[in-house]
C-alpha cells in the first residue's frame, strides 16, 4: 500500500488539502458565529462587573475583578415600579402562568386533533379554518374586545384570565400539529379499536394518548417557551399581582427614575431568559422540532 | 478486446466497516456489465466508486485507457442514470437535458442538435417542454438517460434505474435499454438486485456478496454452472432445490438419508473424496417425468399454477422440492407421478467450501 | 336530529373551538369593525362618526411614521433573515465540523423573548458605554454606532436585533428543505460538473421554495406583531420614530384613551395580515391541490 501510493500514477484515496474556499468558509462560518454569541457574552460579563468599570472599561472585556452584586439583587431587592422585590415574584408568577396554561392548552389541541383527524363531522374543518386564520392575527386586533369579555365573565386581571388568553392563542396551532401527527397514525389502528367496540373516548385514552409521547415533547416545548417569553399578554391579561418574569423585566430596566445599573440589567435579563435556554439546551433536538412544527403545516 | 473500465484492487471502507475488498474488475469496450447481488452486497458503492462519487480507500480506476482515480466525476466521461431519476424539478425536460452543457458554457447550436438527436433516439421530442412532475415513471427515466446521451458519455452508468417503476412499465423499459445499448454500442455498468433484469441485459454479470465478486460470467454459464451454493440460491426463480448428503465414491452417486442417485453423467470439476458431504442442487425444470424403471415415485402435495407452467411441490425423504411442468398439465392434489433427476444439469458442491465441484 | 347526534362526542369535543373561533376570532373582528365607526374615547360607546377614525388614522402623521416603519422594518427584517438564514443553512450542510454546535449557537437567540432581546441589544448599542465605546478604546475614535439615539437609523437597529433573533430559525427550516434534497440529485450535478454555488442557485433553490414561501410568510406574520421588541429596545423613540402600528394600537387602547382610533388601526392591521395571508393560503390550500390532482 504504502509503496503504490508513493508511485506516480494516482491510486489509493484521493490526496486531501484544505483548498482556498474551504477555508473562507470556515472564516466566514466563524465571523457568524461570534455575531450570534456577542449579545450573549455581553449579558454574562457585563452582569459581572461593577458599574465603575462599565463605565470607564471596554464592553467586550472579562472584568477585571468580578463582582457578584449585580445577580442577588437583580433577584430580589431590583424595583419595578415602586415595588423593590426583584425578579423573584415574576419567576414565581409565570410559573403560575406557564404551568397550567400548557396543561390545558396542550390537552386541549390533543382532544382538537384527535376529533379532527378521526371523527369528523360536516363543518368541523370550517371552524378549524377559522381558527387557523386567527392564529396569524395579530394579539393587538383581539386584546380589547377580549379584556371586554373577560370583564364581564370577571376574570380579567386575574389568573384565570391570563391562563385562559393563553389557552385561546395556543389551541389553533396545537390542534394542527395534533391532528397532523394523528393523521400520520394508520388509520387501521383506529378500524381496528373502533371493531373492538371503542368509543370516542375510550380509543382516546387507550389507544391514542399511550401513542402520542413524540408530538406531545413538541407541544410542551413550543408552549413552555411561547408562554414564558410572552410579554403583550401578560402586561395586558395577568393582572398587577401576576405579572410575569418578562413584564416585570422590562420594569426593572426601563427605570424612568434613579440611576441606571446595567449589571443588575444584565443579570436580571439572564435570569428572564434561564428557562428558555435551559428548554432549548436540554432538548434541542425536540426544540428544533418543536419550533418547526409549530411554524410549518405538516 | 479493448478494455473500457477497469477496476484494479479496489477496497472502499465505511469506518471500519470493509464494503469493498481488493475487488478487480475489467469490462470491456461495449460491454453490458451488470453488478448484481442482494442489498447491502456493495454493488452500488462499486458503481459510485467508478463515477468518483466516493473516494476508494485503495486501487484504481481506469476509464478509456486514462487512470481516473483522482479525477472529478465530470471528467471520467460517464453518464449517469439514477433510481429516483434525478431530474431538476424546477426545469423543463429541455432545461433537464441541457443544464449540465449550459453550466459548461457549450455553443447553444451544438446543443440543440445534440438535445435533438437525444430527445429523437429515446423518443421524448414533444415532452421537452413539459416539467418532471408532468411525466410519468417511464418518461422520466427517459429523460434522465437523455441527460446522460447529451453529454456524450463514453461509460454509462444505471444505478437500478427500473427499480421505482410497475412490472410492466420495467419490462419495457429494460428493452428500450437493451435497443439504446445495442444502437449505441457504449460500455454499460448496470446495478441491480432484479436477476430477470440482470439476466435478459447483462452480456456478463457479476455476482456480488459482501463487496466480493461471487461469479463473474455469462448469464448462461451463471444460471447453468452457478460457481457457489450463493449463486445458485440468488439465481432462479423459482428458486433451485438443495438436498444435503455425502459422496460415494465406490459407486460415483450421491447418497441421500437411504436412496441413492446416479452421478454417472455429472461432470466433475473436480472429484470430491469419498464420504465427504456435499449438496445436490437441481432446478426444478431440470426435473423430468419419467415412467421408467429407475425413476421414483412421489406424491403431489401442493400445486402453483403460474400460467405458462404449473410448480408443483412434492417431498425427497421428507425435502421438500419443486418441479415445474408444463402449464397445461392435469394433476391434481395428492396425485402419485414417477420423476428423474436430470444429473447433467444439476449442480454439486461442496458442503464446506461451499464451491462447485 | 339524526345528523345532530352523529358523532355527538366529537362534537362536544370541538365545542370549545368552535366557540373560540366563533366569539374570539370571529367576534373580536366584528366587535373592533363596529367600534372602529364610533367616537369612543374611554369607554366604548355607540356614536357612529362613519369612517371618521379612518380618515384621522390616515392624516395622523404618527401613523404615516409607523407605517413607514414597518415597511423599512418587513423588508430589511425579512429579506436579512432570508439571506442569512439561507446561507447560514448552505454553510451548516457542506459538511463542516463542529456541526451541531454551529447550529445550535446560530439558533440560541430564537429561544430569548423579544423583551430580552430588545434589552441587550440596547445594552450592546448603548452610545456610552456599548460597542462604540469599544471601538473609541481600541483607538477607532472615528468609529460612530448611535442608531439607536439618530431619528433615521433608529429602526435599522430593531432590524438587526430581530435578524439576530429569527435567523437561526430561518436556518433551521431551510436546512430542513437542504437534507430532504434527494442525495441522487447532488450525484447528477456532481457529474455534470456543476459548480456548488450555480447547483445552488439554479437547482437547490428552486427545489426548495416551497419552504422559502414558508418562511416568508412566517416571517411576514410576525413583522406586523412587532411590539415587545421596539418597546425593550427603543420604546418607539427617538420622539415616536421607532413607532410601529401595533404600538399606535396599544398606546390609543391604553395610555391615550382614544378606543376608537385604536380600533380603527387594528382594523387596518388585520387587513393587511389577510392580505399577506390571502395568495399564500390560496396556493397552499387550493392550487396545490389542484396540482397535485392534474
Amino acid at each position: 500500500m504504502s509503496l503504490s501510493s508513493l508511485s506516480i500514477e494516482p491510486s489509493g484515496s484521493k490526496p486531501k488539502h484544505l483548498t482556498i474556499g474551504r477555508i473562507g468558509l470556515y472564516c466566514f462560518i466563524l465571523i457568524c458565529a461570534l455575531f450570534f454569541l456577542m449579545p450573549l457574552y455581553v449579558m454574562i460579563v457585563t452582569s459581572l462587573k461593577d458599574m465603575d468599570e462599565i463605565r470607564s472599561g471596554n464592553l467586550l472585556y472579562i472584568p477585571k475583578t468580578l463582582s457578584f452584586y449585580a445577580w442577588p439583587k437583580a433577584w430580589s431587592e431590583a424595583c419595578t415600579g415602586f415595588v423593590c422585590e426583584g425578579l423573584k415574584p415574576g419567576l414565581i408568577n409565570s410559573i403560575k402562568i406557564t404551568v397550567p396554561s400548557v396543561i390545558v392548552s396542550v390537552s386541549l389541541g390533543a382532544l382538537n386533533g384527535y376529533a379532527l383527524a378521526f371523527w369528523r363531522f360536516k363543518g368541523a374543518y370550517l371552524f378549524f379554518g377559522l381558527c387557523l386564520f386567527g392564529a396569524f392575527i395579530p394579539y393587538q386586533v383581539m386584546v380589547y374586545p377580549l379584556l371586554k369579555i373577560e370583564s364581564a365573565i370577571g376574570i380579567y386581571s386575574s389568573l384565570p384570565g391570563i391562563i385562559l388568553v393563553h389557552t385561546i392563542f395556543g389551541m389553533p396551532i396545537l390542534t394542527l400539529i395534533f391532528r397532523n401527527f394523528y393523521a400520520s397514525l394508520p388509520i387501521d389502528l383506529f378500524k381496528a379499536a373502533r371493531i373492538d367496540g371503542g368509543n370516542f373516548l375510550k380509543i382516546f385514552f387507550y389507544v391514542i394518548i399511550p401513542m402520542s409521547t413524540p408530538i406531545t415533547i413538541v407541544a410542551v416545548i413550543l408552549q413552555v417557551t411561547g408562554i414564558w417569553n410572552d410579554f403583550l399578554l401578560g402586561l395586558v391579561f395577568a393582572g398587577r399581582d401576576n405579572q410575569p418574569m418578562t413584564v416585570q423585566l422590562n420594569n426593572i430596566v426601563q427605570v424612568d427614575f434613579g440611576v441606571a445599573e446595567y449589571n443588575v440589567d444584565m443579570a436580571a435579563t439572564i435570569l428572564t431568559s434561564m428557562i428558555p435556554l435551559a428548554v432549548y439546551f436540554i432538548s434541542g433536538r425536540w426544540f428544533v422540532r418543536g419550533i418547526a412544527a409549530g411554524a410549518i403545516k405538516g | 478486446m479493448k478494455n473500457s473500465v477497469e477496476v484494479k484492487k479496489l477496497s472502499f471502507n465505511y469506518g471500519k466497516l470493509e464494503i469493498l475488498k481488493n475487488l478487480d474488475l475489467n469490462i470491456q469496450d461495449g460491454e453490458f456489465m451488470v453488478l448484481l447481488g442482494p442489498s447491502g452486497c456493495g454493488k452500488t458503492t462499486l458503481l459510485n466508486c467508478i463515477a468518483g462519487l466516493l473516494d476508494l480507500n485503495e486501487g484504481q480506476i481506469w476509464i478509456e485507457n486514462d487512470n481516473v482515480t483522482w479525477k472529478e466525476p465530470k471528467d471520467r466521461h460517464i453518464g449517469m442514470v439514477f433510481q429516483s431519476y434525478a431530474l431538476y424539478p424546477s426545469m423543463t425536460v429541455e432545461k433537464n437535458l441541457s443544464f449540465g452543457l449550459r453550466m459548461m458554457n457549450v455553443n447553444k447550436g451544438i446543443i440543440q442538435e445534440k438535445i435533438k438527436k437525444a430527445s429523437e433516439l429515446l423518443q421524448i421530442g414533444d415532452l421537452l417542454h413539459r416539467k418532471p412532475s408532468q411525466l410519468s415513471g417511464g418518461q422520466r427515466q427517459r429523460v434522465a438517460i437523455g441527460r446522460a446521451l447529451v453529454r456524450d458519455a463514453k461509460v454509462f452508468l444505471f444505478d437500478e434505474p427500473l427499480s421505482n417503476l410497475d412490472a410492466k412499465l420495467r419490462a419495457e423499459l429494460r428493452y428500450e435499454i437493451k435497443k439504446l445499448h445495442r444502437d449505441l454500442g457504449n460500455t454499460m455498468i448496470y446495478v441491480t438486485h432484479d436477476q430477470i433484469e440482470a439476466m435478459t441485459l447483462a452480456d456478463r454479470i457479476a455476482v456480488m456478496k459482501n463487496g466480493v465478486i461471487q461469479q463473474l460470467d455469462s448469464p448462461k454459464q451463471i444460471y447453468n454452472k452457478p460457481a457457489n451454493l450463493f449463486v445458485a440460491d440468488f439465481i432462479g426463480s423459482p428458486g433451485m432445490n438443495f438436498f444435503n448428503g455425502k459422496y460415494n465414491k465406490e459407486e460415483n452417486s450421491f447418497s441421500f438419508n437411504n436412496s441413492n442417485i446416479s452421478l454417472e453423467n455429472y461432470e466433475f470439476e473436480n472429484q470430491p473424496e469419498d464420504t465427504s458431504s456435499i449438496v445436490l442442487g437441481i432446478r426444478p425444470e431440470d426435473i423430468l417425468l419419467n415412467k421408467s424403471a429407475n425413476s421414483t415415485e412421489f406424491k403431489i402435495e401442493l400445486i402453483e399454477p403460474m400460467g405458462a407452467d404449473t410448480l408443483i411441490w412434492l417431498s425427497f425423504e421428507n425435502v421438500p422440492f419443486s418441479v415445474r411442468l408444463e402449464g397445461s398439465s392435469n394433476y391434481k392434489l395428492g396425485d402419485l407421478i414417477h420423476l428423474e433427476f436430470n444429473i447433467k444439469r444439476a449442480s454439486l458442491f461442496d458442503k464446506k467450501s461451499e464451491k462447485r465441484i | 336530529m339524526q345528523s345532530l347526534t352523529r358523532n355527538l362526542a366529537s362534537k362536544i369535543a370541538l365545542l370549545p373551538m368552535i366557540i373560540i373561533s366563533l366569539t374570539v376570532f370571529v367576534g373580536c373582528i366584528i366587535y373592533s369593525f363596529v367600534y372602529s365607526l364610533t367616537g369612543s374615547k374611554l369607554i366604548p360607546a355607540l356614536n357612529y362618526v362613519g369612517f371618521k377614525q379612518y380618515e384621522m388614522l390616515f392624516k395622523s402623521r404618527k401613523w404615516d411614521v409607523a407605517v413607514e416603519n414597518i415597511f423599512i422594518y418587513g423588508f430589511v427584517f425579512t429579506i436579512g433573515c432570508l439571506v442569512i438564514g439561507f446561507l447560514l443553512a448552505v454553510l451548516i450542510d457542506q459538511k463542516i465540523r463542529g456541526e451541531s454546535l454551529f447550529r445550535t449557537i446560530f439558533l440560541y437567540p430564537y429561544a430569548m423573548s423579544f423583551v430580552v432581546t430588545g434589552l441587550v441589544w440596547k445594552w450592546v448599542l448603548n452610545p456610552t458605554f456599548g460597542f462604540e465605546h469599544s471601538m473609541h478604546l481600541w483607538g477607532f475614535e472615528w468609529f460612530k454606532l448611535d442608531w439607536l439615539v439618530n431619528r433615521e437609523l433608529a429602526i435599522y437597529a430593531v432590524c438587526i436585533a430581530a435578524v439576530w433573533q429569527g435567523a437561526g430559525f430561518v436556518m433551521v427550516l431551510m436546512l430542513a428543505g437542504l437534507r430532504g434534497i434527494d442525495d441522487d440529485i447532488w450525484k447528477s450535478l456532481s457529474i455534470e460538473g456543476v459548480p456548488k454555488w450555480k447547483s445552488y442557485l439554479f437547482v437547490i433553490l428552486p427545489m426548495i421554495r416551497p419552504m422559502v414561501v414558508t418562511s416568508i410568510v412566517l416571517i411576514a406574520a410576525g413583522v406586523v406583531k412587532v411590539y415587545d421588541l421596539i418597546l425593550a429596545l427603543t420604546s418607539g423613540g427617538p420622539g415616536f420614530a421607532t413607532t410601529t402600528p401595533a404600538m399606535y394600537v396599544m398606546e390609543n387602547f391604553f395610555s391615550r384613551a382614544n378606543l376608537g382610533q385604536a380600533f380603527a388601526a387594528s382594523i387596518i392591521m388585520f387587513i393587511s395580515v389577510v392580505c399577506i395571508l390571502a395568495p399564500w393560503a390560496y396556493y397552499e390550500f387550493y392550487f396545490r391541490n389542484k396540482e397535485a390532482k392534474a
